[in-house]
């Protein structure tokens, strides 16, 4: 809990909801014939809505980026380092809007919330969706809320995926395209990684087909056990190696399956707090978009061609030790851009965190961000005076 | 803007696709994007460089060229690029390669290791130059290479490179008779306009 609220904070925030009646109608087939959108902002809106910030969310992530909710709360919104006056995001400067996408656990319509139409909560009938749905409906948000163009759209990981679908679906919607620590599509081995996530929580006797809630049960030991699989890929070796080594909870070997390595009671804490604050259905429809976004697809797998579409700038981060999300991905994406002949920049940075690095406030990705963005900011600002 | 570049500017046709290896923080490609309205890449990896091409919007990327250039697609580029670097890098033949399978034309620009001052230097101090132009001791310096006009024409030979054209300059001034009518003894950079 903050004493006082931090000068660089955006302070408390308050939650809003967006509801939609126009059907949404998405990849798999079915229709949303209504939903909702859980959302927050921070900054403000200038008198062009030439400012706006959008940021997509990772896979665990929500719509509370930044500040606080309460003066109680222990910890503020899960980007707020990145986030907030004179940050990297600066909300002096720029308006940010950040969701919970569609099939979210926090608010937004999705597997916890209720079916209209049946009266009962979907469960695990909720359609699965896709990045791509989840962008046609951050578009509709974006309407609502009176924003024809993004100044810049920011996304971490999943996050990065859907910052790429925006710049080929909605190409003049946005200014600027901020994709870090992402890639194309996933790698074999990261769709390897999200069904062994998916089969132990299916698995759990306690996940009755999805239909937990209906039970009055809830999946802890698969969705424990999935988080800490991914925790595990999250991390680098050697971040791992620096926090725990080998320390020991005892003196000596107990021989037993008790905790005897600190990374064991880690793991197990990750997972379980995990399982107080994410639904399983929800983890597992979002391992899904993941497994399923595939831009390139849609052009014979050329990514390049793909991204002819596009005309935002580019701005593509990575980081050393990142092996779910390797700076090869990321430089995948460089290349196509380079070869369709759009603006791009890149920046690989040391760091020792993994795919986590993304939500570290590391001085250097720091400053690369906020010298992108100050850049754009100016340049956009000037460009729409320029055109009234 | 350097003497060097300045002929450069001179010899980029617009709205051609450039990349600039080793683009430092950016002074030459800033000035093809603005005036030549050419679609451009820099590579770099000093930290200040790159920031300093994001605060001027300048395309960069970094990326280590001693680790090679091999996400790039043969002829892709109208124009590869490397000022006052080829001397810096682990082996300048096999770049020189790389640069003209990338790109239909090269310019290169390196400091001349023959010129004068260097030579007059080496020969009554018995050590190697230190000046201005090449302000490093032998033991700190990025330029790991020292090669002269000559020694650059000849590997040109060698590889059967053409040589479309080239400039000698000396510090501030630009191409003077006497500098071109005896380069590897008066120019201190070197540029290069080749193509296979």
């Amino acid at each position: 809990m903050p004493d006082v609220i931090p000068a660089d904070s955006v302070g408390i925030v308050t939650p809003q909801v967006a509801s939609f009646d126009t059907p949404l109608a998405l990849s798999c087939g079915q229709t949303l014939a209504s939903y909702q959108l859980v959302y927050e902002t921070y900054g403000t809106l200038n008198k062009h809505a030439s400012n706006a910030i959008l940021i997509c969310h990772a896979l665990s992530g929500d719509h509370h980026a930044a500040g606080y909710h309460a003066m109680t709360d222990k910890k503020p919104g899960w980007w707020d380092s990145a986030i907030g006056p004179g940050k990297a995001i600066d909300t002096n400067q720029y308006f940010v809007i950040s969701l919970n996408n569609l099939g979210g656990c926090c608010g937004s319509t999705g597997p916890t919330t209720i079916n209209p139409e049946t009266g009962q909560r979907w469960e695990a009938s909720f359609p699965i969706v896709t990045v791509e749905d989840w962008v046609e409906s951050q578009a509709r948000l974006a309407d609502l809320l009176g924003i024809q163009t993004f100044a810049a759209i920011v996304g971490g990981s999943l996050g990065g995926m859907q910052v790429l679908e925006w710049s080929i679906r909605f190409p003049t919607r946005l200014k600027a395209a901020v994709i870090i620590a992402s890639a194309p599509k996933l790698s074999t081995q990261n769709i390897a990684f999200n069904e062994v996530a998916r089969q132990s929580i299916r698995r759990d006797p306690d996940f009755f087909d999805g239909q937990y809630l209906d039970h009055d049960s809830v999946p802890t030991n698969g969705l424990g056990l999935a988080r800490m699989l991914g925790h595990i890929t999250y991390l680098s070796d050697d971040a791992m190696g620096a926090k725990f080594g080998r320390q020991m909870r005892h003196d000596a070997y107990q021989y037993n399956y008790g905790i005897e390595f600190e990374v064991e009671s880690y793991l197990r804490y990750q997972g379980e707090a995990f399982t107080k604050r994410f639904d399983a259905n929800t983890y597992m429809l979002m391992t899904k978009a993941l497994d399923y976004f595939d831009p390139a697809a849609r052009t014979d797998d050329d990514l390049s061609a793909a991204l002819s579409k596009a005309q935002c700038e580019f701005l593509l981060v990575s980081f050393t030790t990142d092996w779910r999300f390797a700076p090869e991905r990321s430089e995948e994406i460089v290349d196509a851009l380079v070869k369709a002949g759009k603006q791009v920049s890149y920046a690989k940075i040391e760091a020792t965190e993994g795919h986590d690095a993304f939500l570290f406030p590391i001085p250097r990705y720091m400053t690369v961000l906020n010298t992108f963005l100050t850049r754009i900011s100016k340049q956009h600002i000037l460009e729409k005076n320029h055109a009234l | 803007m350097r003497s060097d570049l300045e002929i450069i500017d001179e010899w980029v046709k617009p709205n051609i696709r450039v990349l600039d290896l080793a683009c430092g923080p950016g002074e030459l490609l800033h000035h093809l994007i603005q005036n030549k309205q050419v679609n451009g890449y820099g590579l770099e990896i000093g930290h200040d460089d790159l920031n300093t091409c994001l605060e001027k919007g300048i395309p960069v990327l970094e990326q280590n060229i001693d680790e090679g250039l091999q996400n790039f697609d043969d002829q892709s580029f109208d124009l590869v690029l490397m000022t006052h670097a080829l001397q810096q890098f682990r082996r300048p033949d096999l770049l020189i390669d790389e640069m003209l399978r990338i790109g239909k034309e090269c310019i290169i620009t390196f400091p001349n290791f023959g010129h004068w001052r260097s030579r007059l230097h080496l020969a009554l101090k018995g050590r190697m130059p230190v000046s201005d132009f090449l302000p490093y001791n032998w033991y700190d310096t990025p330029n790991i290479h020292f090669f002269t006009f000559q020694d650059f024409e000849r590997l040109c030979r060698e590889k059967d490179i053409k040589v479309l054209r080239w400039a000698a300059v000396d510090g501030q001034l630009k191409d003077h008779w006497w500098i071109r009518s005896m380069p590897n003894l008066f120019s201190e950079t070197a540029i290069f306009h080749i193509s296979r």
